[in-house]
């Protein structure tokens, strides 16, 4: 898997629906059938706001990330572009 | 099924939350009709005949409204046969738009050219083909004659209209366990996904799960075969109690019911789950109880399975974490306690508590039984013209 790129524009992936739950969130791709569970509440945060900002550091730093756990949502956001649960936009 | 999270943020494991209940099913199982035109041995759900009381159209679609409102991304329709419902593809066309999307089961028989064309079409439905035995004799032992030849050629007619990834689902037994490559290349040649579950001794299952469930070393030929196949092969979460053999299967490794999944019946009874349709887990009804939501949320049975189990024996156990005791309904419908192991228990002490119970001993009954009542034997059901002479 290629890095996640943070500095690019993303959005919820295609025919994803995500669904908030204490722990997080529930994603459901209807095209892959795949389920995924984001496992915070501030990475739930994220993804829903994606597509409103220029960048994916962007919506992190929007949503009060910073520092350590910047890289640790890194990780966490490139299995879910790799998975197609996010996806690029044009910025 | 993925976690994906932001290293050091659970203090909660996400399969506390899991056993804690969720708002909202992740998924359900709907049987949609008691009514089936075959009769295989191992019907979880004592199939065959239409219960008069089933949910109406109108009632159906209150349950779809309230699926969407509850954010339930999918459910999986089953039966009995689903399609032998009049409405079948007006719920199903209902359902998908009102964004809940649609796995549905089925022997394959309303499978034409036309019905494969329409659902390769729609993002929100896949499709479930029964198949249990890769080949004619192994299959239509247990599903009934020519009912391999009907679920290959609605397969067919699904590869023919480009539906991708469709799921051919198999219950694992004793004859078919040596027919697994089998399996995977028929799955293969029609471009679909194979899908393996466990035979459980729910419904019909309980008649025939002493001479159909996978003996000792089967079980573990299985597991070994589940693990070198990863997630290309589903398995919709049956066989985490294998996960005492060594590392865990792909899954949430977990039971779901009452949690994280239940089952709507025919006529709106809710229980814990599809392998479980028992009064004993039997959470209430959708038309009496407050619908689905109510039932979800508010019934007692689904509280207590929502709180603390107790493992008994199995909690000294050093597997416990993985394998949790294994499946409720198969503990149940053997006769076996619920806070101690499964009756395919890796370890063996499922066998032994099996081989322990008295002769004789009674096990919980299904609480309904829609199968076709049999005439009693006459020559000609072997051969229509034993009778006749010219």
């Amino acid at each position: 898997m290629t890095e996640f790129d943070l500095d690019r524009a993303w959005r919820v992936g295609a025919g994803v629906a995500l669904r908030p739950e204490r722990f997080g969130a529930l994603a459901y791709s209807f095209n892959s059938r795949r389920l995924s569970f984001l496992k915070s509440r501030r990475l739930y945060e994220i993804v829903r706001t994606l597509a409103e900002y220029p960048s994916g550091r962007a919506a992190c730093e929007a949503a009060g990330a910073a520092g350590t756990e910047l890289a640790q949502l890194r990780t966490a956001l490139g299995t879910l572009a790799a998975t197609g649960m996010i996806e690029e936009r044009v910025a | 099924m993925s976690a994906i999270a932001p290293a050091g943020t659970p203090a909660v494991r996400l399969v506390d939350h899991f056993e804690a209940g969720l708002d909202a099913p992740i998924c359900l199982t709907w049987e949609l009709t008691y009514a089936c035109n075959l009769a295989c041995v191992h019907c979880l759900s004592s199939s065959g005949r239409r219960d008069p009381r089933e949910l109406s159209t109108e009632e159906c679609r209150a349950v779809i409204d309230e699926l969407e409102a509850m954010q339930v991304f999918y459910v999986n329709i089953g039966g009995g046969e689903p399609t032998v419902r009049r409405d079948f593809w007006e719920l199903l066309d209902y359902a998908t738009a009102h964004h809940v999307g649609v796995k549905f089961s089925t022997n394959g028989s309303r499978i034409t050219p036309q019905i494969a064309e329409r659902l390769a079409a729609n993002d929100y439905v896949d499709v479930q083909i029964s198949l249990d035995g890769a080949t004619p004799a192994v299959n239509d032992r247990v599903r009934g004659t020519g009912s391999y030849d009907t679920a290959l050629r609605a397969m067919g007619h699904l590869r023919d209209a480009g539906m991708r990834n469709f799921k051919i689902s198999v219950v694992v037994t004793r004859e078919n366990v040596a027919e697994l490559d089998a399996f995977k290349a028929i799955a293969d040649d029609h471009g679909a996904q194979l899908r393996i579950t466990r035979l459980r001794p729910s419904g019909r299952g309980a008649d025939v799960w002493d001479e159909l469930h996978p003996t000792a070393d089967q079980q573990r030929e299985l597991y070994d075969w589940l693990v070198a196949h990863g997630e290309d092969v589903l398995t919709g979460d049956s066989f985490f109690h294998l996960s005492a053999y060594g590392q865990a299967l792909p899954g949430l490794g977990m039971c779901g019911a009452g949690r994280v999944v239940c089952l709507i019946d025919p006529i709106g009874d809710v229980y814990a789950c599809p392998f479980a349709i028992h009064d004993a887990f039997l959470a209430g009804n959708i038309r009496t109880d407050g619908g689905f939501a109510g039932v979800w949320r508010e019934s007692e049975l689904f509280t207590r399975l929502r709180g603390p189990q107790s493992g008994g024996a199995c909690e000294s156990c050093s597997f416990y974490d993985s394998c949790r005791g294994g499946c409720m309904a198969a503990k149940f419908f053997t006769g076996l306690p619920l806070d101690g192991p499964d009756p395919e228990c890796a370890l063996g002490h499922g066998e032994a508590l099996l081989a322990g119970r008295q002769a004789g001993q009674a096990t919980p009954r299904p609480a309904q039984d829609h199968s076709r009542v049999r005439p009693p034997a006459r020559d000609c059901d072997e051969n229509p013209l034993a009778v006749w002479t010219p």
